[in-house]
């Protein structure tokens, strides 16, 4: 398997504040990676640079590489939108856009310059099939996304970054403000999207990190601890500090 | 309990209050507007082309006209510079800019409008000679109006725009769009009922503003034929007569408000139904 995306001795700062302090990190495709580490380590803000979110912050100050498909990101003249688009990213609250089903998902590649009405459906209906959601809309897919229940919500911001045809997708405890059963839905389905896209997800809950990542990473302080073969780290991790977290002595 | 009930009732009072100013000066307007505008002949007073009370023609149209094209003209100006502003302070302003401009715009809002008229008088109506005429007209006053109503335009569209989750905008930008189109496209429709109500209440002010457009409209009671010629507003035929109208004259100048009254009720009620209709 390709390495898609590398990082090498990232530091990141938010004014004098030094939040990640030098991180190395290989993340291969087709397999889902999770984040895990307790409140503030640095998980969501590590996750951020890989599609350059973090720019919006001004205090934010970024040393060190990363690269995605062998491309240095934040290189001068990177195209950040190109960025974005392969490299897709869904949120910790389901964020729709008060519009209907439809054009949440159709903003996406409108914002790309696809116009044409058939190829729009085409996408919509694909990208909300892949998500496992146009069973239960398609019905009435020109009513307003904001009457979904929180679960649909979460995979129609899923089926939303897929429509711009990421390889890569970027989550950030997508499934924490969600119920179980919405939370298995999304998990059944980040299985079934490892397949076609390569899945970073950051999580609070170490179960959610072991049933679905095939290699997990261990955050605390802004560092990364440990990284390694998710199996391996839950059952014999090689940190004393990863141990006493996994096993609930922190955190 | 007891006290609670005695809050109860101190606060449905105190709401009852609007309710009942609003009632009385209705029924006060009316009761006598209608006699009046039966006296004079509906047709005549409100589709009359002229008003002369010496000769006791009440003809309303010009002043109807007067006040509809310089409050539109006011908003053509006046709501999109004031959206924009409001844009560009919630999204693209530092905060430095924002410190220096969010209590400029503030004060726009507390300067009285005698003090606008007096500026425009001075400062708008002789740029407005070197175009044509003697600079008064429905331009200068609309002019003047957009920026009377920027305040407003600007403090309720800021404050819907800022009450959006910022979640929206990352959406937008997390599928690589750029930041100008993200808050054209999501954030100012999202905002839409915060901004139309901006735009309601800035025409509210518009077409009720008095001091300031008396000042600078040039009055004349007749159907202008261009936007550089003078015109009388509703509110400016009632507050230049009513000093010394008597009579008929007096009571055809209280039916003019009454008039004014019954297109602000409809302003507000088209609006509400708007936003009915798109939830």
């Amino acid at each position: 398997m390709s390495e898609k995306i590398k990082v090498e001795n990232l530091h990141l700062y938010y004014g004098e504040k030094e939040a990640l302090k030098g991180i190395d990190l290989s993340v291969k495709e087709n397999m889902i990676m999770s984040f895990i580490g307790p409140s503030g380590c640095g998980k969501s803000t590590f996750l951020r640079c890989l599609n350059r979110m973090n720019d919006l912050i001004p205090t934010c100050r970024i040393e060190g590489k990363v690269y995605y498909g062998g491309e240095d990101i934040y290189a001068d003249k990177y195209d950040v939108a190109r960025l974005r688009k392969n490299v897709g990213m869904v949120f910790q609250k389901p964020n729709p856009f008060p519009f209907s089903i439809f054009d949440n998902i159709a903003y996406g590649p409108r914002t790309h310059g696809i116009k044409n009405k058939v190829k729009l459906r085409e996408i919509v209906e694909k990208s909300l099939c892949e998500a496992g959601l146009f069973d239960e809309v398609k019905d009435r897919l020109n009513s307003s996304a904001l009457g979904l229940s929180g679960g649909q919500m979460q995979r129609l911001c899923i089926a939303r970054a897929l429509s711009v045809e990421p390889d890569v997708l970027l989550l950030d405890e997508p499934t924490s403000a969600l119920d179980p059963i919405s939370t298995e839905k999304i998990e059944e389905l980040l299985l079934k999207l490892k397949k076609d896209y390569t899945i970073v997800i950051v999580t609070h809950n170490m179960q959610q990190a072991l049933r679905i990542s095939d290699m997990t990473a261990f955050f605390l302080l802004g560092n990364m601890i440990e990284c390694d073969d998710t199996t391996k780290m839950f059952s014999s991790p090689t940190d004393k500090r990863t141990e006493d977290y996994i096993t609930g002595r922190f955190g | 309990m007891k006290k609670e009930r005695l809050f109860k009732v101190i606060f449905a009072t105190s709401a009852l209050f609007s309710v009942v100013a609003v009632g009385v000066i209705s029924i006060f307007l009316f009761a006598s507007a209608i006699p009046t505008i039966a006296e004079i002949g509906p047709l005549k007073f409100l589709l009359g082309t002229t008003w002369k009370p010496g000769s006791n023609l009440y003809g309303i149209l010009p002043m109807i006209l007067g006040s509809i094209v310089v409050t539109l003209i006011s908003i053509i100006i006046g709501v999109p510079l004031g959206i924009a502003t409001a844009l560009y302070l919630t999204f693209f302003a530092s905060n430095k800019v924002k410190k220096v401009m969010n209590p400029s715009v503030e004060l726009l809002a507390g300067i009285p409008s005698v003090v606008y008229g007096f500026f425009g008088l001075m400062v708008l109506v002789p740029i407005m000679r070197t175009v044509t005429g003697n600079g008064k007209s429905i331009l200068t006053a609309s002019i003047l109006l957009s920026v009377m109503i920027l305040p407003t335009i600007v403090t309720v569209s800021q404050s819907s725009l800022n009450a959006l989750d910022p979640a929206l905008l990352e959406g937008a930008l997390a599928l690589g769009d750029s930041k100008e189109r993200a808050v054209l496209r999501v954030m100012m429709p999202a905002a839409s009922s915060g901004i139309m109500s901006s735009v309601v209440l800035g025409i509210g002010r518009s077409i009720g503003e008095t001091m300031a457009v008396v000042m600078v409209a040039g009055n004349q009671p007749r159907i202008p034929s261009s936007l550089l010629e003078g015109a009388r507003t509703m509110t400016a035929n009632i507050v230049l007569e009513m000093g010394y109208a008597a009579d008929l004259h007096r009571e055809a100048l209280l039916a003019t408000g009454a008039v004014l009254f019954v297109f602000i009720l409809l302003i507000n009620l088209s609006f509400s139904l708007i936003r009915r209709k798109k939830k």
